[in-house]
């Protein structure tokens, strides 16, 4: 369980008598989900310590519990995740919770939340205002609440964002029992920091955005401390310590909307203690719609990233890759939707391959199929701790 | 992963659509532009609104399910310009929240943003997709974004009886690009001027759907709309129900509310 955002769930009485004071005659739309996962895993184990059942369950749980008001608007978003083998993917967290005033042109929100920037598909260079749940899914996109005070200002001109965000979400962590993990498990108790403040530092985005025909353009900037964590050998070499360093990050996002394309630039400057360097992604994705005379529309996504960090840098697998998807919307009743694709690394050789397949069933079920497959890793490749943890997933989510 | 919901779709579901009656004119193609642009203009100056609706999908079996959204529009009122729109859904729950931001354009193809709540994430689409079903329906997305006068050429065929009314017929075709029709034939009523029915004609000239328009009401502010909207596909012989609660006008909405950065906080 991550111990430390409990602390910071302290927090919610004080946003709920705001709530309270602020709403009077409160319109409330609460609603939830549950979902079960089951993890198929078809190799055995390769670090000591890993649990080798094949199969991997776990349950969550979200309520959403959403005010709108004249001018403000409010949500409480909390969600619970147990898993039966891996104590740190056990998670309590709040998505949301947060109050916010709306003005003319403005809105102001205080409290935990989860925003998003960027255009590409295979890499998310420039989100970094939120932790990424790591656990949760491989893909990045799974989030933490971000506790903050936002600010955006909307001109005709575009709209202006600003952040100060005062506590620090640790990155989630395989545990020890865990697949998809590196050789060593990784110690989530204690944390390092570069700045004395730890998880107390204040960071400060700003980010702006908009559309000039075609084009739709974000610019951000962030100062403080890095989602990403450099991992260090404890003292008696059989853990590793998350280092998170200080960071300033410049960011860059551009999509060019044309016909059935959609061209697509991420780019980020980082500076660290040890280093700067950029990092790139950009592609297209074209869609033929209506695909031999069906309602299925195909898209063919093609993304090439670069990241040009030395090995002083917490790791990433996007170094110099070539993303290759397939996008089906079958655009039917149940939103029946599959996206294949293939990351192949240009330097190693390396293979990541990903099949994700949605459907809704009934009204209020969806099932979602997940399969994930590394190959092609020396010992010396970033992927290989987790080659032999290839999966299938299989979820299915109630709604109510 | 990807959107839910696939592409775009806008304006006017908020409309019910609307068009013609007898006008003097020399051409069947003036007089068809005539007929079309009196019951268009019988609708301009709403200003904005507001409506809750449900869409009830049904396929050839019969089997049903439901969707419920809520449309915002936003009028531009020179016919050289599109409206705006922003579609919200309310249920399936799993889509809970899911928006559609449309600024529509005459010949050009329209502007249009896709939130997705699950990601929190905007997405620029490309509206290029017109004859693509929108969510799943019997409509096609220029179905609803393809109301403006300006994007048919018309031809009139002549009045008819339909139903209870003395009907002007209309031939109109695309202007735009992409279009899934070759051709459209609708029936306007002599009276009130409104659209009372559309046969839609895909690529090949063979019938494609059939829509009826019916349960008119007329606003305080002189504007009739379509409560219940049904399209029906005679080629698969599935069905798509819109039925519209009570219109809301001049709830006060700016251009403001229908910019992309809104997208993320309109819960």
């Amino acid at each position: 369980m991550n111990t430390n955002f409990l602390k910071s769930l302290a927090t919610i009485p004080l946003l709920l008598s705001a709530l309270v004071a602020e709403t009077g005659r409160a319109s409330w739309d609460v609603s939830s989900n549950i979902d079960l996962t089951t993890r198929i895993f078809t190799e055995d184990t390769r670090w000591q310590g890993q649990d080798d059942t094949t199969t991997q369950l776990s349950i969550a749980g979200t309520v959403e519990a959403r005010y709108r008001g004249e001018a403000s608007r409010a949500s409480i978003i909390p969600y619970l995740r147990y898993d039966e083998t891996d104590d740190e993917r056990s998670l309590a967290d709040l998505k949301e919770a947060y109050w916010a005033k709306e003005g003319e042109a403005f809105e102001l929100l205080i409290g935990f939340n989860t925003v998003f920037w960027g255009v590409t598909e295979s890499v998310h260079l420039v989100d970094i205002i939120n932790q990424t749940d790591a656990v949760a899914d491989i893909d990045g996109e799974d989030k933490l609440g971000q506790p903050m005070i936002n600010l955006e200002l909307q001109r005709d001109w575009g709209l202006v964002s600003a952040y100060v965000m005062p506590y620090f979400r640790e990155r989630t962590f395989a545990g020890k029992d865990g697949r998809l993990r590196i050789p060593l498990p990784v110690d989530t108790d204690n944390p390092q920091y570069e700045s004395s403040d730890e998880e107390n530092h204040v960071d400060l985005a700003l980010r702006y955005s908009h559309y000039f025909g075609s084009i739709d353009i974000g610019l951000s900037a962030f100062s403080g401390t890095s989602r990403e964590a450099r991992l260090l050998p404890n003292a008696d070499g059989s853990e590793l310590i998350p280092f998170y360093d200080q960071i300033d990050q410049l960011g860059l996002d551009l999509q060019y909307t044309g016909d059935a394309w959609l061209w697509k630039l991420e780019a980020i400057a980082r500076e660290t203690q040890n280093d700067s360097f950029n990092a790139v992604v950009g592609g297209f994705e074209y869609t033929f719609y209506q695909v031999a005379d069906s309602a299925a529309d195909v898209g063919v996504l093609l993304e090439f990233q670069y990241d040009g960090r030395d090995d002083e840098e917490p790791v990433t697998l996007a170094d110099n890759d070539l993303f290759a998807g397939i996008r089906l919307a079958f655009n039917d009743t149940q939103d029946t939707a599959v996206l294949a694709g293939v990351g192949y690394d240009l330097d190693t050789s390396e293979t990541y391959i990903n099949i994700e397949a949605d459907r809704r069933l009934g009204d209020d079920y969806v099932l979602e199929l997940r399969a994930r497959l590394f190959t092609n890793a020396e010992p010396a490749d970033t992927s290989y701790a987790i080659e032999n943890d290839d999966y299938l997933q299989l979820q299915l989510s109630r709604y109510f | 992963m990807n959107p839910k919901i696939n592409t775009s779709f806008a304006i006017a579901l908020a409309f019910g659509i609307v068009f013609a009656a007898p006008v003097a004119a020399n051409t069947p193609a003036e007089k068809g532009f005539e007929v079309a642009a009196r019951s268009d203009r019988t609708d301009l100056g709403f200003g904005d609104s507001r409506v809750e609706l449900q869409m009830i999908l049904q396929n050839a079996a019969g089997q049903q399910s439901t969707r419920s959204l809520k449309i915002a529009t936003l009028e531009k009122p020179d016919e050289s310009v599109g409206d705006k729109s922003l579609v919200l859904f309310d249920t399936p729950r799993d889509i809970e929240g899911t928006a559609l931001l449309s600024h529509a354009k005459i010949l050009d193809p329209d502007d249009q943003w896709l939130y997705l709540p699950a990601l929190k994430r905007v997405k620029r689409i490309a509206s290029s997709n017109k004859s693509g079903p929108f969510v799943g329906s019997e409509f096609a997305f220029e179905d609803f974004t393809s109301i403006e006068l300006n994007k048919f050429d018309y031809k009139y065929l002549g009045t008819e009886t339909y139903g209870e009314f003395q009907t002007d017929v209309l031939e109109r075709q695309p202007r735009y690009e992409n279009s899934g029709y070759s051709k459209q034939i609708s029936w306007v009523d002599q009276d009130v001027f409104q659209l009372r029915k559309v046969e839609f004609y895909d690529r090949r000239g063979d019938l494609l759907k059939v829509l009826k328009l019916e349960d008119y009401r007329q606003y305080d502010n002189g504007v009739w709309r379509a409560h219940k909207l049904i399209m029906e596909n005679v080629q698969t012989n599935k069905k798509t129900d819109l039925v519209y609660q009570d219109y809301a006008f001049n709830v006060g909405i700016s251009d403001k509310d229908f910019v992309k950065g809104r997208l993320s906080r309109l819960r």
